[in-house]
């Protein structure tokens, strides 16, 4: 009897475990099984490098290259923004912060990770946008204020990350330094930061398929309208806007090609996980042998 | 040692002195400094200014049990997010605490299905929640015909948990010690007895920390139900019927435009809610630390 037990709860852990494998292989077969045949239709040209987006006229142009610029342009403006201040305040973290402070600081970007994106879309709709607008005119809905409020979202992301590389560096590095006459910052610019260097980018990594993959909070501020970039301060719509603002509504090779938008963010975000995988690795790595 | 502690000492007036001397430090640690200082004060300044523009507009009506278009009432949604939290954990939990129990109580060393299971939680933690929204929509909804219902939008949120419960229960586990088990072995127990009796107690603040984590994100989220959960702003008569979380709620009102005062007071409560479950969860992982 007992031994029926222990068989069973062991055949139930087995089946658990497999059930992560099983989600993974299912969300692939359907967004590839629905999303693919669209792409086919449309062309894969047409779709990927079409440049316009006009699901309503007759006939239809299903182009979605504006949004994958969109997705590209918005997140190029988080890295620039929310990267060096992310990395900053990772060294700060790691570096600079009193232990007594830290207790308090460390929760603090846990929080700000845990901020959901409505109420971060809501704060760029109610205070960046028309901070943008009173400052350059036009509507303020921008990629200026998807940029700014996705540089202050991925923040979290980049400081956890770069700050555990920092710490995975081992203490003689910078006591090395510090000995031979260099100064706290040199030891820490010129001495940890290229030894973290794989982590950090990993970190970097992350967070760019944080801001690629962001749908609430760039719908609520970038205005969406589905055309090329026509400027800093003109609106756009990114890849995921896409799929939320049309999906109510679409239907036939519409709703499928949103579904194959969304098969194009995947692979993305694919390709992004294996950058992040293969860098996480290397950094590991990095520290087998620096133990040596 | 007290000797050797003062001559090591660095007072203020020294280090004043050593940034004078050498004005590249002095920049980059400013630098330093100004960056925590705008990250911090962002995250000041985005809660400081949701509360102090929403508090006054959370009126006692907009608590009412019907929703109408003229009163934007926020309870259903509220008690919405609490039968979908309750749901997704209920599926999640379990699944990813026992694929945790698998991995690191029983699978053997070098185990191939370890590896993979490592990769797809790798995978599923990186996807963005729309594509799960998508796949939930056509899976859920569409094929399984459940339509816009809480259960699939349950469903779709708890693949979304899964690695992060995954994740923290397999930490949790790792880190009670091993004597426990050789204990419980030695005293004649089983596997399971021991896995049950003596590694999961050793284990739940762990485990209770990432469930809490979870919460959060179920709480918070919104790109993944507005196509499987739906948008009907009322309290669901059961599993299969639609109704919309206070996340998706916040995001109709502020985008409809009509109801900006109703949006603060409703992105308050959120926003309250998220703060609570997180402070919570740093508090259980304190005592995981103290121990």
């Amino acid at each position: 009897m007992k031994k029926y037990k222990e068989q069973i709860m062991g055949g139930v852990f087995l089946v658990a475990a497999l059930t992560s494998i099983a989600a993974v292989l299912l969300i692939c077969l359907f967004l590839f099984a629905n999303g693919l045949p669209a792409i086919g239709k449309i062309g894969v040209f047409d779709f990927l490098l079409g440049k316009t987006w006009a699901p309503s006229d007759s006939p239809a142009s299903y182009g979605i290259f504006p949004m994958i610029l969109g997705s590209v342009y918005i997140t190029a403006g988080a890295i620039v923004i929310g990267v060096p201040i992310g990395i900053l305040t990772s060294v700060f973290m790691a570096r600079y912060c009193p232990k007594g402070l830290y207790k308090f600081l460390k929760p603090a970007t846990e929080l700000l990770a845990g901020i959901p994106s409505v109420v971060y879309g809501f704060f760029g709709l109610v205070v960046i946008v028309p901070l943008i607008r009173n400052i350059f005119g036009g509507t303020g809905s921008s990629i200026l204020a998807a940029s700014i409020l996705l540089g202050i979202m991925i923040l979290p992301t980049i400081i956890g990350v770069s700050e555990s590389a920092l710490r995975a560096v081992p203490e003689s590095y910078y006591e090395g330094s510090l000995a031979l006459g260099a100064s706290h910052e040199r030891s820490i610019f010129n001495i940890m930061l290229p030894a973290a260097r794989s982590g950090i980018m990993a970190g970097v990594v992350l967070g760019i398929g944080r801001a690629i993959g962001e749908t609430m909070a760039v719908i609520m501020v970038a205005g969406n309208q589905a055309r090329m970039p026509a400027g800093l301060l003109k609106g756009i719509r990114t890849l995921t806007a896409n799929i939320v603002i049309e999906m109510g509504y679409a239907a036939d090779l519409h709703r499928e090609a949103l579904i194959a938008t969304g098969v194009v963010l995947f692979i993305f975000i694919l390709i992004i996980n294996l950058c992040f995988s293969i860098l996480q690795r290397r950094k590991d790595n990095n520290g087998k042998y620096q133990s040596h | 040692m007290e000797n050797i502690k003062a001559i090591n000492q660095v007072t203020f007036a020294d280090k004043v002195k050593g940034y004078l001397k050498n004005p590249a430090s002095m920049i980059l640690m400013l630098l330093v400094m100004a960056a925590a200082l705008l990250t911090f004060a962002a995250l000041l300044f985005i809660i400081a200014y949701i509360l102090i523009k929403g508090v006054p507009n959370l009126t006692p009506s907009l608590f009412s049990l019907n929703y109408t278009t003229e009163n934007v009432s926020m309870l259903p949604s509220i008690i919405n997010t609490l039968i979908m939290t309750v749901c997704a954990l209920a599926i999640a939990a379990p699944l990813g605490i026992f694929t945790a129990i698998y991995l690191v109580e029983y699978a053997k060393r070098g185990n191939k299905l370890v590896v993979l299971i490592g990769i797809t939680a790798e995978t599923l933690s990186g996807i963005p929640s729309i594509v799960y929204g998508l796949f939930g929509m056509l899976f859920f909804v569409t094929y399984l015909k459940w339509g816009y219902s809480i259960l699939a939008g349950a469903f779709t949120l708890a693949i979304m948990i899964l690695p992060l419960i995954m994740r923290t229960t397999e930490e949790a586990l790792k880190s009670v010690s091993d004597s426990y088990r050789e204990a419980s072995y030695g005293l004649g127990a089983g596997r399971l007895r021991t896995v049950f009796r003596a590694v999961l107690p050793a284990a739940v603040p762990g485990i209770l920390a990432g469930i809490i984590l979870a919460t959060g994100r179920i709480v918070g989220e919104t790109a993944a139900l507005i196509y499987t959960a739906g948008m009907v702003a009322e309290i669901p008569k059961n599993l299969m019927s639609s109704g919309r979380t206070l996340a998706i709620h916040t995001y109709v009102l502020s985008s409809e435009g009509l109801y900006t005062n109703q949006a603060y007071a409703t992105a308050v409560i959120l926003l309250l809610m998220v703060l609570l479950i997180n402070i919570l969860s740093s508090l259980v992982a304190k005592k995981l630390t103290n121990k």
